[in-house]
């Protein structure tokens, strides 16, 4: 049962992956270096995000910069399930690399440590080989097929982000500060350099408001 | 994208990842705290999203890209697999160009 839905999750990544690698070498990066980026950094959102930002002409430090905030995440998540890694020095450092919300999401949904442990495990393992499997063919598949695909690849790169957003945007204050934070990106994006406007975007986290109301419709995006 | 940005990203990746369970015992993060950096990650991508989606960097992008991600947003919406989204909104934008929509 577990198996199953690790294999489903890991088609996903895989299929994600290769979305990745050809979008990528779409925006002229060379074919290693989604492959790269797979390999040692392992966070899918913040890869998009960063050959986003670069693709876009933003600098290089506001890549990184929003794809740090972007894994900030990943910390409560070490510290909500840190026991299920092991002891071992060694099974912390690998443990650690196959922190992503898929494997945490799995260790967290076992009652017994023992289960929670293999479910991690396995999630994480599982994960890695398919999202840069997933990532190798798409680049290269990217590079062969060359620029009649890069004629559409500006509005698969956003759409891609979208889809991997929509879930969390049910919950109606990360709605709300993200639909502020959109909106003063947009605001401020014809006078500051590239990058910077999706930085200052966080000033939107001022109107997150997790006091429980009732859900309101969700308001149309203006710039 | 340089190598240099890459490695850093990746470093700073794992220091994030590889803190948690190192100061498990140690440290409590406050709810607001937690709830805070789980909202960043979705405000940061929303806004990527709208700044890839509407602009070309300086100014609005035209509309065969914002019809083509809309396409695309509409298909997640509707829960399609994500090949179908990309696809859709790749062709979408790709055909409206086509046709002469800027």
């Amino acid at each position: 049962m577990l198996l199953r839905d690790v294999a489903a999750v890991a088609l996903g990544a895989a299929v994600t992956g290769a979305s990745f690698g050809a979008i990528s070498v779409g925006s002229g990066l060379p074919w290693w270096m989604p492959v790269l980026m797979s390999l040692v950094i392992f966070a899918g959102g913040s890869q998009f995000m960063a050959v986003g930002i670069v693709a876009a002409g933003g600098s290089p430090a506001a890549a990184v910069l929003a794809g740090l905030v972007l894994n900030a995440r990943h910390l409560p998540f070490g510290l909500a399930i840190g026991d299920v890694l092991g002891k071992s020095p060694l099974a912390r450092i690998v443990g650690s690399h196959l922190l992503i919300d898929e494997s945490t999401a799995f260790a967290m949904a076992q009652k017994d440590p023992a289960r929670a442990r293999a479910a991690y495990w396995a999630c994480g393992v599982a994960l890695f080989f398919s999202w840069n499997t997933g990532v190798l063919v798409g680049a290269l598949v990217g590079q062969a097929i060359g620029d009649p695909m890069t004629f559409g690849l500006d509005a698969a790169f956003p759409a891609a982000l979208l889809a991997l957003t929509l879930p969390a945007l049910k919950d109606a204050a990360t709605r709300n500060a993200a639909l502020v934070g959109a909106a003063i990106a947009l605001a401020t994006t014809p006078f500051l350099p590239a990058g910077v406007p999706v930085l200052l975007a966080l000033a939107g986290l001022f109107a997150f408001r997790t006091t429980k109301k009732k859900e309101e419709p969700c308001p149309s995006q203006q710039s | 994208m340089p190598v240099t940005a890459v490695l850093i990203l990746a470093a700073g990746t794992f220091a994030i990842r590889f803190a948690g369970p190192l100061l498990r015992d140690r440290v409590t993060l406050p709810e607001r705290v937690r709830e805070l950096m789980s909202a960043s990650a979705t405000v940061l991508l929303l806004a990527l999203v709208a700044v890839s989606a509407l602009t070309n960097g300086k100014q609005f992008g035209g509309w065969a890209l914002a019809a083509g991600v809309a396409v695309g947003g509409l298909a997640a919406w509707r829960k399609l697999p994500f090949v179908a989204v990309i696809v859709l909104a790749a062709v979408t934008t790709a055909g409206l160009r086509f046709a002469g929509v800027a």
